[in-house]
């Protein structure tokens, strides 16, 4: 008997698929890194013309620290969340993943409702996204990111839906990990967004 | 030709619930401790510039090892070759940018008399 003889026909298309699988993490993984590139597009936008405020207000008048914090730990506890889900969805436990997931989902959702709320705020005292080059940059590069947020919650739900209807299939959980890169990867963004637009506009003169 | 599709391989295993939450403790940390520096002045203006900006690099290198799992990559590390192509193109971009707008502005945007002194200047030089 050879070695592969022992192997049977399950294990071999179970590696198969593995192997399958990870190829397909690795092409999402090569997509966040082009989405990166977008943002760092936005960013140099954002860092050419911050002090570009044509006589309206300037990022440290306008913006509440406060909110900011809350908003960042909001998104930073969802991504942990998220990641415990993951972790339990490859231990095929299904109802902790669902748990894990409609948490992160429910503080997604607390997430864009301040972030959009404080745009609408924003909007409504006359500095919207017309009023300077500034307010301009500012709306581009963190509603991009709001809005990416906004397709991460759109695909949790429909990963949801999946998982109420249907088992915790290989498929599921390879998707599962493909949205967790997601939202980690839209975490590490908001780092910088966090310090390079809130933190370092509230410390300039 | 299928092990070199191999990227990540059995790192598929995720049993790191630790990790995880020394990536979180460690990321709240350093958010916060940002957050305060800020809003309790401590230290000058370019002090503290300085250390948001590192403590902001510290979480983004935290984040990426502990959320995005990129240290826990088999070999050929292909995610870390995509992402240090992708740091590549970042820096470039957000550089060479900022690199070129403060030239611009450093031509551009003098103050008015040093403008006109200038242009005396070369018209005198038969401009």
């Amino acid at each position: 008997m050879t070695e592969t003889d022992v192997l049977t026909r399950k294990d071999i298309l179970k590696e198969e698929r593995m192997q399958r699988d990870s190829t397909r993490i690795f092409g999402f993984w090569v997509y966040l890194m082009t989405d990166c590139v977008l943002f760092a597009g936005l960013f140099a936008v954002y860092a050419v013309l911050h002090n570009n405020t044509f006589g309206g207000p300037s990022a440290k008048s306008l913006f509440s620290l406060h909110l900011v914090l809350t908003e960042t730990l909001i998104l930073l506890t969802s991504s942990f969340i998220c990641g415990l889900g993951i972790v339990a969805a490859h231990h095929h436990n299904k109802r902790l993943t669902i748990v894990a997931f409609l948490l992160t989902m429910m503080l997604g959702l607390a997430f864009v409702g301040l972030e959009f709320g404080d745009f609408y705020h924003l909007a409504s005292i006359g500095d919207s996204w017309r009023r300077s080059a500034f307010l301009s940059a500012y709306f581009t590069l963190v509603g991009t990111h709001g809005l990416h947020i906004c397709v991460g919650l759109l695909w949790m739900a429909v990963m949801m839906f999946r998982l109420l209807k249907g088992k915790l299939t290989q498929s599921n959980i390879r998707r599962l990990t493909m949205l967790g890169l997601f939202w980690h990867f839209l975490d590490v963004v908001w780092i910088f967004i966090f310090t390079i637009v809130y933190l370092m506009g509230a410390v300039r003169a | 030709m299928m092990k070199q599709n191999n990227t990540s391989g059995k790192a598929i295993k995720y049993d790191k619930t630790t990790t995880y939450l020394a990536g979180y403790i460690v990321s709240v940390f350093l958010t916060v401790a940002a957050y305060l520096i800020v809003t309790r002045h401590l230290g000058s203006r370019y002090f503290i510039l300085a250390v948001i900006s590192g403590l902001a690099l510290f979480q983004f290198i935290v984040q990426v090892l502990f959320f995005l799992n990129l240290g826990r990559e088999m070999r050929p590390r292909l995610k870390l070759l995509v992402f240090l192509g992708m740091l590549m193109i970042v820096i470039i971009l957000v550089g060479g940018s900022l690199w070129i707008m403060s030239n611009l502005n450093y031509r551009m945007m003098q103050s008015k008399s040093a403008i006109n002194n200038y242009m005396n200047q070369q018209s005198g030089n038969g401009f």
